[in-house]
């Protein structure tokens, strides 16, 4: 069942009011060049087939009720990725009167793949990690890790507040 | 032939070969080789072999809603029903020389073969989705278009050699107008499938996953199984139409596999050349360009033999 969870990752796309930029790289992912599909990535149409929840964008006020209920909707065991800097700091809307960001105000995220957007080989490394993750909590609902895992964090060091501020 | 060993044919036809313990493998392997295919057409590596095995695990081991009522029994129970009916399906295809058994009739076959599309039009109603009603609604239009070519192309093909009975079918020689009946079964089966270009009910991305929108772990496991031994049947239904009668049982069976491997690679390769057609290109094409071979085929099939005794 381990080995079947972590082979199996389907996504679920979630856009909370981001530039788009993300998107087309998690999109990029599953091109040819990428082939994200290699390791069993499926792209579903309903959050209710998906594992994994990928969020964009740095979680508008409006956006906050969609995330929650996607987020509920999808059966346990699942996973969440941040994907962009977006809904892990809010980046260059921080402040905004629009936004209710970041993301882990609303749900637990179990990794993050900063960038602006990051590149598709990162986001297939976040899906990766995200499925290991899955694979670990092998059929029991478990709140997110208290240190979320960060793609191309150098320091090795699993906490996210540290490697945004190495980051700027 | 005693009630015993029929029973048991019939048992190891339903159960063995071609039944569940081949078909299920099958299934996955064949969800294998079209998803490899598509990938292989857009130019990436594609999934893994075992991909569709990981996948139906993973989602028996998914968490399933409480659904209270009516509705939640429901939905619990299309999936089993189309995956059962499509088992069924499989099981009648008569790939081995019929020794005994069940010798199922063409009209139990068609009959079984439709049923996981009715269960699919009924599970997307039931699980009260817009999406799914939507692409319930679709699936509905498209079968009523597709079935009317389909059921006259096997029509013709039975009328013409004067037998209901695919065992019968499977063993008599090959007609011009059987090679005519099995290319419009061709034509027909990406809709029954649901591929492209006529991906309608399911049109993934468009209305989210169609009739299946709100069905999550077992539940979707078995409509993934349910789709795969749809195609063993359907693929197999053409494959015993045009396997030469073969009375070693090994070769039989290995010829009836690579035909469906043929037929499988065939139509994901037209799947993955073509683009989602409309709701009425796709009913318009059934209707009007494809329906008149059909009934051309059909006329011809039961005049001839009128014909042939009006001569002295």
């Amino acid at each position: 069942m381990c080995t079947c969870r972590r082979k199996s990752p389907w996504l679920f796309h979630m856009n909370s009011g981001s530039c788009n930029g993300c998107d087309i790289e998690l999109i990029a992912a599953l091109s040819p060049r990428y082939d994200a599909e290699q390791l069993g990535v499926r792209l579903e149409g309903s959050p209710r087939h998906a594992d994994i929840l990928c969020v964009t964008g740095p979680v508008t006020a409006k956006a906050v009720g969609a995330v929650k209920t996607v987020y509920d909707q999808i059966p346990e065991p699942k996973a969440v990725i941040a994907i962009g800097s977006c809904p892990a700091t809010t980046n260059v809307f921080i402040d905004s009167r629009t936004l209710d960001g970041p993301l882990e105000k609303h749900i637990p995220v179990d990794v993050f793949v900063p960038g602006c957007p990051p590149r598709p080989d990162a986001i297939i490394q976040g899906v990766a990690k995200a499925a290991a993750i899955l694979a670990e909590r092998a059929g029991h609902a478990k709140p997110a890790s208290d240190h979320p895992v960060v793609i191309g964090d150098a320091s090795g060091e699993p906490c996210f507040r540290c490697a945004s501020e190495g980051q700027q | 032939m005693n009630l015993d060993s029929t029973l048991l044919t019939a048992l190891a036809r339903l159960l063995v070969f071609p039944g569940l313990l081949f078909a299920i493998p099958a299934a996955w392997f064949f969800l294998w080789v079209e998803r490899k295919a598509v990938a292989l057409m857009q130019g990436r590596i594609g999934p893994p072999f075992m991909q569709p095995f990981y996948d139906f695990v993973k989602l028996m081991g998914k968490e399933t809603p409480h659904r209270p009522g009516a509705a939640g029994v429901l939905m619990r129970l299309w999936p089993l029903l189309a995956m059962a009916s499509a088992a069924g399906a499989v099981g009648l295809l008569p790939v081995l020389p019929a020794q005994g058994g069940f010798q199922g009739d063409l009209i139990l076959l068609l009959a079984l073969l439709e049923v996981p599309s009715m269960c699919i039009i009924a599970a997307g109603f039931s699980s009260r989705s817009i999406f799914g009603e939507i692409g319930s609604a679709r699936e509905a239009i498209l079968s009523v278009s597709y079935n009317v070519v389909f059921l006259l192309a096997i029509v013709s093909i039975a009328a013409a050699q004067n037998t209901f009975s695919l065992a019968t079918l499977a063993t008599l020689p090959h007609t011009p107008l059987r090679w005519l009946g099995v290319v419009a079964l061709l034509v027909c089966l990406p809709a029954k499938l649901h591929l492209n270009p006529f991906s309608l009910p399911n049109a993934e991305q468009e209305i989210y996953a169609g009739p299946m929108t709100e069905y999550v772990g077992v539940e979707l496991a078995m409509w993934e199984l349910s789709h795969g031994l749809e195609w063993i049947a359907a693929t197999g239904l053409i494959a015993t139409l045009i396997v030469p009668s073969i009375s070693t049982w090994w070769l039989a069976a290995l010829v009836f596999v690579g035909i469906i491997f043929g037929i499988v690679l065939l139509l994901s390769v037209v799947a993955s050349a073509t683009a989602r057609l409309a709701i009425d290109s796709s009913v318009r094409f059934y209707w009007q360009c494809t329906l008149i071979f059909a009934g051309l085929a059909a006329v011809i099939a039961i005049a001839a033999p009128v014909i042939a005794r009006l001569k002295p």
